[in-house]
């Protein structure tokens, strides 16, 4: 199967003019973004040089963790409406009568979304640790540099947002309702973070393999996604709101 | 009312209609054969066939819910008939052959859905990136003049009228040169002025030589822009051009207005050539006649008389009448519209299913 890298790129180009026109957008992606670097930066700042060892273990675990929730819930709200949203507002019929084909219309819209989420989520976390280096006390500031929580943090941000994006769009195009789209697409975007979030407080023991083997999962996840997502992508369905029925359907000269 | 009628007095209907016209000669632009479509229980479509000319206009007519636009996205690879098969711009409708087909087609729906947040100008470069057209600025340029939208090409597409967004969607379809091109009621909620331009623009598709496939609701509409139609109500009823089909459902017939009743109708009219039956109707020339009147002593009254040939009874009607002493306001051939066909196939479907 070809894919067009024009028909894709079309797809991303508009989605990128819409987001940047649509102001809503932007500041309801943004306040997360702002929450989960004010938050984290607060608790290690308010951090004294004298703090105990334990204190500061379990700070910086949390400050860590924190920023993993951005490339989750932006793109989970995002991609949540990407289908559904555009059958609501009826542009999504012309679209697909266009040779565009699925694979295509959801690379275009899993990658509009991923470049500004993952630099959001980038950038938020560069801020941080920008902000601890130059402002914290230095034993603080050492120990956020060198949490192990910190190259995993940079790996993690692309794949969850991967998951989170394929999971939303798979929820838009069977969903009938933008609204409950959003609210089970951060639901389904819950059980990464919940295996991050245990292992960034050390209920399980976050040991390099451990930490490979679940960015290697869901690498492979990512990458498979958007046929499996294609697969339930079904024209008829969005179109018509009904499920397709099965039939004698003949090819004319070509049987 | 055996009194205000003559020897047949039934309505201006033939007995029989005929068989469906053959399809026009010359390439087909669309093959429907034999398409059926249920979802679930429900039949949209039932073993509708029909053919469509290269460059012709073709109506397609039919009350809500009759499988209008069911038809024209099984024909636009937008669903998958149950059964059947199809032949779209020499292209066998298959899972395999959508994308091909859907890049020599274009489909105008009902909503024009563009992007509100892009300006005309951005929606377009998107299809047309979409399309994969090379020389896209100048295919937008030329799509807007088709138009007439050149001077809102920068305006944001949700601050423009329906009207204007519906000639935007327009240009949309045009941008990709169709070979045939699907109208789904493309004058829906406009007002006259901006239905009247979109007439002129499918005027112009046709003039082009665009193969033009029109489900509409507006009869007047049909009859002025389509050189065939068709009338379905989930399965096809009829299909002709609109005066064969007015001619195969109706007898001729002519309308006569004297400006008192006649004392004995039944003398005048019976056995003058051509005539077939007459009846008593209202003086509203423009209404149809349907059901015989009694009419009141000196004041105008109408008859109508089912005729063979207009031509040959028009004037043995005249001299019946100036010789039984009657002042004649007018003779007329009666017209029947393509509402008339539509609403009495539909009402026939209809009044079978109830």
């Amino acid at each position: 199967m070809s894919i067009s890298t024009s028909r894709t790129g079309a797809v991303i180009r508009k989605e990128l003019t819409e987001f940047r026109r649509n102001r809503l957008i932007l500041i309801t992606a943004s306040v997360l973004p702002i929450v989960f670097l004010v938050s984290p930066t607060a608790q290690i700042l308010s951090l004294k040089a004298s703090a105990l060892s334990t204190v500061l273990e379990r700070r910086v675990e949390t400050a860590l963790f924190l920023p993993l929730l951005i490339p989750v819930f932006v793109p989970a709200i995002l991609s949540a409406y990407a289908v559904v949203g555009e059958r609501e507002q009826g542009t999504l019929e012309p679209v697909l009568t266009t040779p565009i084909s699925r694979v295509e219309f959801l690379l275009g819209k899993a990658t509009a979304i991923f470049v500004p989420a993952v630099g959001v989520a980038y950038l938020m976390f560069g801020v941080f640790v920008a902000i601890t280096q130059f402002a914290a006390a230095s034993p603080v500031a050492t120990a956020v540099l060198h949490a192990p929580q910190l190259p995993a943090e940079l790996v993690f941000i692309p794949l969850l947002a991967g998951w989170a994006i394929w999971v939303g769009l798979a929820i838009s195009a069977r969903a009938t309702d933008t609204r409950v789209a959003q609210q089970l697409s951060i639901l389904a975007s819950l059980p990464p973070i919940a295996l991050a979030a245990l292992m960034s407080f050390q209920v399980i023991s976050p040991t390099f393999e451990l930490a490979a083997a679940l960015a290697v999962g869901l690498l492979v996840i990512d990458s498979l996604a958007c046929f499996a997502v294609a697969r339930v992508f079904d024209r008829e369905r969005l179109i018509t709101g009904t499920k397709p029925t099965s039939g004698s359907y003949r090819v004319r000269g070509s049987q | 009312m055996s009194t205000t009628s003559g020897p047949s007095s039934s309505p201006t209907r033939s007995p029989s209609p005929a068989p469906p016209s053959p399809a026009p000669a010359g390439p087909a632009a669309i093959e429907a054969s034999h398409l059926t479509k249920t979802f679930g229980p429900r039949t949209a479509v039932a073993d509708v066939s029909f053919t469509v000319a290269r460059g012709e206009v073709f109506g397609f007519l039919g009350p809500n819910g009759a499988g209008k636009t069911t038809t024209v996205r099984i024909l636009g690879t937008l669903i998958e008939p149950t059964a059947g098969s199809a032949v779209v711009a020499d292209i066998p409708l298959s899972p395999a052959t959508g994308a091909e087909i859907r890049q020599h087609i274009s489909i105008m729906p009902e909503a024009p859905g563009l992007y509100r947040r892009l300006t005309v100008t951005e929606n377009l470069d998107f299809f047309a990136r979409l399309y994969g057209l090379r020389r896209r600025e100048q295919r937008i340029s030329q799509a807007l003049a088709a138009v007439g939208l050149r001077d809102r090409a920068h305006d944001l597409a949700g601050s423009l009228s329906k009207g204007l967004r519906q000639r935007a969607a327009l240009a949309r379809s045009l941008l990709n040169d169709p070979a045939v091109m699907f109208l789904d009621e493309p004058t829906s909620g406009l007002d006259p002025v901006a239905a009247h331009e979109v007439h002129g623009l499918i005027t112009a598709l046709r003039d082009r030589g665009v193969t033009v496939f029109l489900t509409t609701h507006r009869l007047d509409e049909a009859e002025r822009l389509c050189d065939r139609v068709a009338i379905m109500n989930t399965r096809l009823l009829t299909i002709g051009r609109p005066d064969e089909l007015r001619q195969r459902l109706f007898s001729r017939s002519l309308a006569v207005i004297t400006a008192a009743p006649l004392a004995s109708p039944d003398q005048v009219f019976t056995g003058l050539p051509a005539v077939e039956s007459w009846q008593t109707t209202t003086t509203d020339t423009t209404a149809t006649p349907t059901a015989p009147l009694t009419p009141p002593a000196n004041s105008p009254v109408g008859y109508l008389l089912t005729v063979t040939d207009p031509a040959q009874a028009a004037p043995a009607v005249t001299r019946a009448l100036v010789a039984a002493g009657a002042d004649v306001l007018s003779i007329a051939e009666s017209r029947h519209t393509l509402e008339d066909v539509y609403l009495q196939l539909v009402d026939d479907t209809e009044g079978r299913t109830r």
